[in-house]
């Protein structure tokens, strides 16, 4: 595996190479497109995009917890939080890719 | 909100953009997060989350219609982080 990290910049560099806008608006809508489907999760909404994948939000429970090191009880908070679901396709993409 | 919605969101906020532009765009993104991936790349996106590669060991599983044991090959599997300042806003820490 190559185990590189790709960032922002290497979205936006590809909108700006695919698409043809400048440097400066390609990596503004990389930040838009993360904007607002923060937003819609924020607000409790799924974001489902096709061929890719969807995210949701669940409400946890509160719950007991246990500080592993000490064994000491620490209750948990009730609180919300995000799950990935990979669509089909990548899945397969991802399986296929790092096959050896 | 479906890929569509978001589409739309983006054209209406930057109506000097064709939305066919605004849809290669949003698809540019997207695609090139998966192509990263099938690579065995990270993407990491401050504030929103973490995209990676997973290795799941090979494994014996059963078929649970008939209870045969099957081979199940190693496999590598999507996996997302959510970013910390998501995750506060989430839960009304802003």
């Amino acid at each position: 595996m190559s185990e590189k990290t790709l960032t922002r910049m290497d979205l936006s560099e590809a909108v700006f190479r695919e698409v043809g806008l400048s440097r400066n608006d390609s990596s503004q809508l990389v930040e838009n497109v993360l904007q607002y489907m923060s937003d819609a999760l924020v607000r409790g909404e799924q974001v489902k995009i096709s061929s890719f994948g969807t995210f949701s939000v669940r409400d946890k429970a509160a719950r007991v917890g246990r500080n592993p090191k000490t064994g000491e009880e620490v209750p948990i908070n009730p609180r919300r939080v995000l799950t990935f679901r990979p669509s089909h396709l990548m899945k397969d993409r991802v399986a296929a890719g790092n096959k050896r | 909100m479906i890929r569509s919605e978001l589409i739309q969101i983006i054209a209406d906020e930057n109506p000097h953009l064709y939305q066919r532009d605004v849809e290669r765009i949003v698809n540019t993104i997207f695609d090139e997060i998966t192509n990263a991936m099938a690579r065995g790349d990270r993407v990491e996106l401050r504030g929103f989350g973490a995209f990676s590669v997973k290795k799941r060991d090979a494994r014996v599983g059963r078929n649970p219609r008939t209870g045969e044991s099957v081979h199940v090959e190693e496999k590598y599997v999507p996996f997302f982080r959510t970013g910390k300042r998501l995750r506060d806003r989430l839960n009304g820490k802003d």
